[in-house]
Order: C-alpha cells, then sequence, then structure tokens
C-alpha cells in the first residue's frame, strides 16, 4: 500500500499555537468519540481544553460525565501537569435566545421570543443547529477562557452545512425578499403591498395565497423584528469564518475504511481547500488490523479447505475460515484507503483501529488518544 | 419473521431511516426490489441530495423525475426519484395554484433559497408532501400508480421531526393552503398505509438510537414497522469454543496442531500463529457475547427483526439483488 503522511497529532495537541479543532466527516465515523478523545489527551498534556459537542450518543455524553444538555461548559476532569478538561452539548435554542436577548432592546426582544416563527426556527427546524454551532464556537473562542477548542460538526444532510451557513444567511438578508418583508411592516400593514412595484405586487399575492394573510403577517413582525438583530448576527457569522481560516484552526476529517466514507472524505478535503480551510489530515477510525497478517487469506482459506476435506482439526478450520474473513477485510479497507491516499498524498493520516465494544469511560476515550497518537 | 404482525400488503409507504453508517440506503433499495418483485411497481425516493440511490444502482446521477432504474427479480420495476427540494415548490406553486410564474419570480427574490435553506422546515415540508402525493397517485384507472413507495429517509435523530414537519407548519398556518396540504401528509404519513422501518447494526450506539427512535415515533402516534439488522456476519465457531475464548481458556496448544496438520506451520512457528490466531478469536468471541446483548435489547422495542448478511464484496448491484431475495421472503412470509 502506498504510504501515507502520519499525522502528528501530539505536534497538533502541543502546539500552543492551535487554538481551535474541527472534526467533520460523515454520521456514524465516530467524530463526537474523535473530539472527546483528543480533548482528554490535550488536557492530560497540559492544554486547557473545551469539547463543544452538538448531539453526542447518550452513552458517550456519560462517559464524559454529562447528563443533561447544558449551554455552559462543565468541568470533566483536571489531570496532574495542570491542564483541564471541560465540555458541554449545545442547546440550540438557549443560543438562539440568549443572542436575542443580548442585542435587541427588552420589547424587541420579547416579541421576537413570543413569535410563532422564532419558536419554530429556534427549536425545531433543522438547520438552526449549524448557525448555532457556529455562534456558540465564535462565543467560546472570544471569552478566551479556554486555549483550545475542540467542537465536532452537527450531524447534517450535506456534512459541510456549518460551511455554508454564514453565507448562506448573508444572502438571505441581502436578498430582496427579505427587503420585500420588512417593507410592508414599517409602512405599517399589508397596505404597503400595493405600493409595490408590479412584480412585487405579483409575488406579495402568491404568497399571501400560499401562506395564508395571518401567516405573512406574524412572519413580517418576526423578520422586521429580528432585522436589527440580524445585521450582528451576520457579521458574528463571518468572523467565525474568518476565525476558521485562520492558522490557529486545524481540520480533521474523519473517515471509517469504508467506500462511502472515503468518498464524502476525499469531498471534504476537496471542499475545504476550496474555502481556504486549514486542513491538519484524516482520521480513520476503525481500521481492522489483524495480529496473524503474516498468513494470507488466500493460503488460510485453502489451509480451511483441506483440513475439512480431511475431517480434521475442525476448530483450527473455523478459526481459519474466521482469519480469512478477517484478512479479506483488512485488504478491501486497506484498498479504500489506497484510492484516499493516491488522490490526496499529501494529506496526513492517521488509523484507529477497531475496538470490541464502545467508549464507556474516560478510560475508553484515554485508549482512543493513544491509539491516535501512535499511529 | 418474529412475530406475525407485518403485514405489508396494506403498506403503501415504506419510510426506511437508520444512523448514519448503517447501510439505510441500500436496505432501502433492496427493500424496492423486494416489493417490486412478482411485477409491481415501486417507486424509490432519495431526499438527502447525495445521489446514493445513483451509486448503488452504479448509474449516472439522477435528475428530479422519476424514472425506471431497475428490473426486479421475476418481473416488476423500480423507479427512482431524486428529490430537489427548489424544483418541488416550483412544481407545487404550479400544480395547486397555477403560479409558475410567480414561482420563477420568487427564485429570483431569493424566497425560494429562504423556503429550501434558511428555514429548512419547509424543505421538510416539500419533501413529505412530494413523496406522499407519489403515494396517493391514482392513474386513468383509478388505480395507484405505484404499489409502494419506499422512502430513504432522514437519519433516526431526525426522522419524527422530519415526518411531523408538516403538523409544525400547520401550527403555524391554521387555515389556508398550507394546512391543506399538511393534512393531506398527514393523511398518509398517520395511517395503517405507512410503515417506518429502522435499519441498525448490532452496535452500541446504532441499537441505542433505534431504541429512542422507535420511542420518539410512537409518542408521537406514527406507525413503526420493522428493525432490519443489516450487516449480521455468522459466527463460524461452535459457542462452546467462544465461550472458552471470552474466559481466556482457549486451547492455543490444540490449534497449533491444527496449523501444523495444515501445513502452515513448522514446530518452531506454529505456537506463535497459534497465538496470533487465538487473539481474533478472543476478539471475535468478546464482539459476538456484545452482539447478543445488542439482539436482546433490540427485541425489547416490540417489532419484528429481520436480519440482513454483510456482503463479503462490500454492496454491488449483486450483493443488492441478494438482500432483497431475503427481504422478499419476509414479504411472503407476512
Amino acid at each position: 500500500m502506498k504510504k501515507p503522511v502520519p499525522l502528528d497529532i501530539d505536534a497538533i495537541l502541543d502546539d500552543k499555537g492551535t487554538r481551535i479543532i474541527v472534526c467533520c466527516g460523515s454520521g456514524g465515523v465516530g467524530k463526537t468519540t474523535t473530539a472527546a478523545a483528543l480533548g482528554l489527551r490535550a488536557a492530560e498534556r497540559g492544554r486547557c481544553a473545551v469539547v463543544l459537542t452538538v448531539d453526542p450518543a447518550r452513552r458517550l455524553a456519560q462517559s464524559m460525565g454529562l447528563t443533561e444538555l447544558d449551554n455552559t461548559p462543565r468541568l470533566v476532569s483536571s489531570p496532574e501537569g495542570g491542564g483541564q478538561l471541560y465540555a458541554m452539548m449545545l442547546d440550540m435554542k438557549r443560543t438562539f435566545d440568549e443572542i436575542i436577548e443580548a442585542h435587541a432592546d427588552p420589547e424587541r426582544a420579547r416579541q421576537i421570543l413570543s413569535n410563532p416563527f422564532y419558536q419554530s426556527l429556534s427549536s425545531s427546524f433543522a438547520g438552526t443547529q449549524e448557525y448555532m454551532a457556529m455562534e456558540k464556537l465564535g462565543q467560546l473562542r472570544r471569552s478566551d477562557e479556554w486555549d483550545l477548542i475542540i467542537v465536532d460538526t452537527p450531524p447534517s444532510r450535506s456534512a459541510l452545512d456549518f460551511l455554508d451557513a454564514p453565507e448562506r444567511l448573508g444572502r438571505f438578508l441581502d436578498g430582496r425578499f427579505i427587503r420585500l418583508l420588512t417593507a410592508p411592516a414599517k409602512a405599517g400593514g399589508r397596505s404597503a403591498f400595493r405600493l409595490l412595484n408590479a412584480g412585487f405586487g405579483l409575488m406579495a399575492g402568491a404568497m399571501t395565497k400560499l401562506l395564508g394573510a395571518q401567516v405573512i403577517k406574524d412572519l413580517q413582525t418576526f423578520v422586521s423584528a429580528l432585522d436589527a438583530v440580524f445585521g450582528g448576527f451576520r457579521q458574528r457569522a463571518e468572523m467565525t469564518y474568518k476565525l476558521l481560516q485562520a492558522p490557529g484552526t486545524a481540520f480533521l476529517v474523519v473517515a471509517a475504511p469504508e467506500r462511502d466514507a472515503m468518498r464524502e472524505a476525499s469531498y471534504f478535503v476537496e471542499r475545504l481547500a476550496e474555502e481556504r480551510m486549514p486542513l491538519a489530515g484524516l482520521v480513520v477510525n476503525r481500521v481492522h488490523m489483524s495480529p496473524g497478517s503474516a498468513l494470507s487469506a488466500a493460503r488460510s482459506a485453502a489451509a480451511a479447505e483441506d483440513l475439512e476435506s480431511r475431517g480434521e482439526h475442525e476448530l483450527t478450520a473455523a478459526v481459519l475460515r474466521l482469519h480469512t474473513g478477517r484478512m479479506q477485510l483488512a485488504t478491501r479497507e486497506s484498498r479504500e484507503q489506497e484510492h484516499f491516499v493516491s488522490a490526496h498524498p499529501t494529506v496526513p493520516v492517521a488509523q484507529v483501529r477497531a475496538m470490541s465494544g464502545d467508549v464507556h469511560d474516560l478510560a475508553g476515550l484515554r485508549q482512543i488518544g493513544n491509539l491516535l497518537a501512535s499511529a | 419473521m418474529d412475530s406475525p404482525d407485518t403485514d405489508w400488503d396494506d403498506v403503501r409507504l415504506h419510510v426506511v431511516t437508520g444512523k448514519g453508517g448503517t447501510g439505510k440506503t441500500t436496505v432501502a433499495a433492496a427493500l424496492a426490489l423486494a416489493l417490486a418483485a412478482g411485477g409491481r411497481k415501486v417507486l424509490l425516493v432519495e431526499v438527502e441530495g447525495r445521489q446514493g440511490i445513483a451509486q448503488i444502482f452504479d448509474l449516472p446521477p439522477l435528475p428530479y423525475e422519476e424514472r425506471k432504474i431497475a428490473v426486479a427479480p421475476s418481473g416488476g420495476d423500480v423507479y427512482a426519484l431524486a428529490i430537489d427540494p427548489e424544483e418541488a415548490m416550483l412544481e407545487y406553486m404550479e400544480m395547486f395554484y397555477g403560479m409558475r410564474r410567480a414561482g420563477r419570480a420568487l427564485t429570483k427574490m431569493g424566497i425560494v433559497d429562504f423556503a429550501t435553506t434558511v428555514a429548512p422546515g419547509f424543505r421538510d415540508v416539500l419533501v413529505t408532501g412530494k413523496t406522499t402525493e407519489a403515494v396517493r397517485r391514482r392513474g386513468k384507472n383509478g388505480r395507484r400508480v405505484y404499489d409502494a413507495v419506499v422512502l430513504d429517509a432522514p437519519p433516526t435523530g431526525r426522522i419524527t421531526r422530519f415526518l411531523n414537519v408538516t403538523q409544525e407548519v400547520a401550527g403555524l398556518a391554521k387555515v389556508g393552503p398550507i394546512k391543506n396540504h399538511s393534512d393531506l401528509v398527514n393523511g398518509v404519513v398517520k395511517s395503517r398505509e405507512t410503515m417506518v422501518h429502522f435499519v441498525t447494526l448490532l452496535e452500541e450506539m446504532p441499537v441505542q438510537e433505534t431504541l429512542d427512535g422507535v420511542g420518539e415515533l410512537r409518542s408521537a402516534g406514527l406507525p413503526p414497522g420493522c428493525v432490519f439488522i443489516n450487516m449480521v456476519r455468522e459466527s463460524l465457531l461452535p459457542q462452546a469454543a467462544l465461550d472458552m475464548a471470552v474466559k481466556g481458556r482457549f486451547d492455543v496448544g490444540e490449534l497449533a496442531l491444527g496449523l501444523k496438520a495444515a501445513g502452515l506451520a513448522d514446530t518452531s512457528d506454529a505456537a506463535a500463529m497459534a497465538e496470533a490466531l487465538a487473539e481474533e478469536v478472543v476478539e471475535h468471541a468478546r464482539r459476538t457475547e456484545l452482539e447478543h446483548a445488542e439482539r436482546e435489547s433490540l427485541a425489547g422495542a416490540g417489532l419484528p427483526r429481520v436480519e440482513l448478511p454483510l456482503l463479503a464484496d462490500g454492496v454491488d448491484l449483486a450483493g443488492l439483488y441478494e438482500l432483497a431475495d431475503i427481504l422478499r421472503t419476509h414479504r411472503g412470509a407476512a
């Protein structure tokens, strides 16, 4: 196999210049576990680290002692050597509410918080998560209370939604749509639609027909109330985006050695380069390695067949079958990784071997950290 | 397989969800083939813009239109549709309000962008709307166009919210077309014509998510279907040997003898090779034990379970038909 450049995790963690590590990758590849393991290792090497996780599996959260959804970083561990590990789960509604409360006057804040559109947008619609994860990341960074922030990205339909979020928001806010919506409310109600030109009139009619008059009114109130708040919102989103491009940030793409996940990893690597985001390397989780790799799949299978046909050593034959499968799996996995390495030969790679069970405690996270660093 | 309560005959919409990495799209595709077998017509719908269906069936990216992509065993057609929310919105406006031109204007103003991305809840409304429209659609003869629709849905963590999204939006719009639309969607999703299937692996996290997902679905009054346990590896070793291995008492000496008998090692290196292989056996035994525990947990969900094997060569077309065959037996047995 073409050898990739090894990824030196400890060098990244020990570099005081590293302030943010972003773990991204498709769903189900162990992003959150990787983030938590990196956080613990960083703390044990003297950093003051906070892990911001968006949607952790319950048991993983428990392994760090987090039992509830809570928007404040909690101390998980203070190992010897002065380092500390904090962790928090993102509460997106709470984060959104806090922005509104901080940036609107009390009367306007009240209007927004009680608006039905706001309530839906802030608590239940997918997509809000990405904005709020970015927002929280920016907040944590600006607070400067931690010298390393490790964040895992939300499990969105398109895993890079968090990168697109600020731009999308900007496009929306600059769009004529928002001007249309804010204008009538400022002019005192629906009648203002009539003042607009024919194109707008057609569209306003369409919207009223589609959504119903009450909805339009709620939406107008909502958007105009948010208008003032949104300006700052967008500015901060852009700042966070720039923060991600800065040298203090390290992106780790996380994958499993399977076709879909590796394909997605390639896509990530390319997208990050396009966005000029600093990529530190690729972490391949759950790699199957065999302690008996000296015995090839072919020889193992032939020997098993031989024993079976002679009717001898049944157990040995079964063990050889097991080994054959294991070696085939390892071959397939290294082929998937080879594809990646040939396409991206300069990207450093760390492999973490598959473990028989899930992580339940700090000891498990520590073990993963060791594997990551020794890759 | 475990319960007689798995009658799929009346089910028109099969929603397939699962944690990322469990093979949700593969199972959805195999299910579509299985349901189409024997001369039926099935639509396979994809909603996340990943072009997963095209990849599995080895086709160029699918456009936003229903097109035939595969022939099922013993005749039967599988059609596929990759829903593009923006196109769906324009189509809707034309279909229900005759407003194609207004739709184009909306696109220019960024409202389509708003509806499909900034407020992604609307995107889910469009996707569920389009899917249920395909379920309800009837031909000139008054019969349903599709015998079944299989939806490759968002992951388990999002599924209840996804299926309930029209209700959410209906909360905003108490009357009017959105409300009507929402009622139409709910009329399908909450009926006996719909089943939500969960794809899982025999691993802790996917099993936990499945159990949580089933719970959420039930509280929301949505109908759970089956649990598909994917990528199941058969155990090659007798239970007694596995038990010994877990206890750390696997007979390495006997294994070394076997290796020598097979001509794989001579006396000097047989022991070392046996030690290495025994290590694999112990890992295998531990995993088998864990898988057993996960099976028990899944039984607690009270849903029928169907096991699908790990395909030795990865998922290719042949493998897909193999899975479809297993699912078809299940359909027949139901």
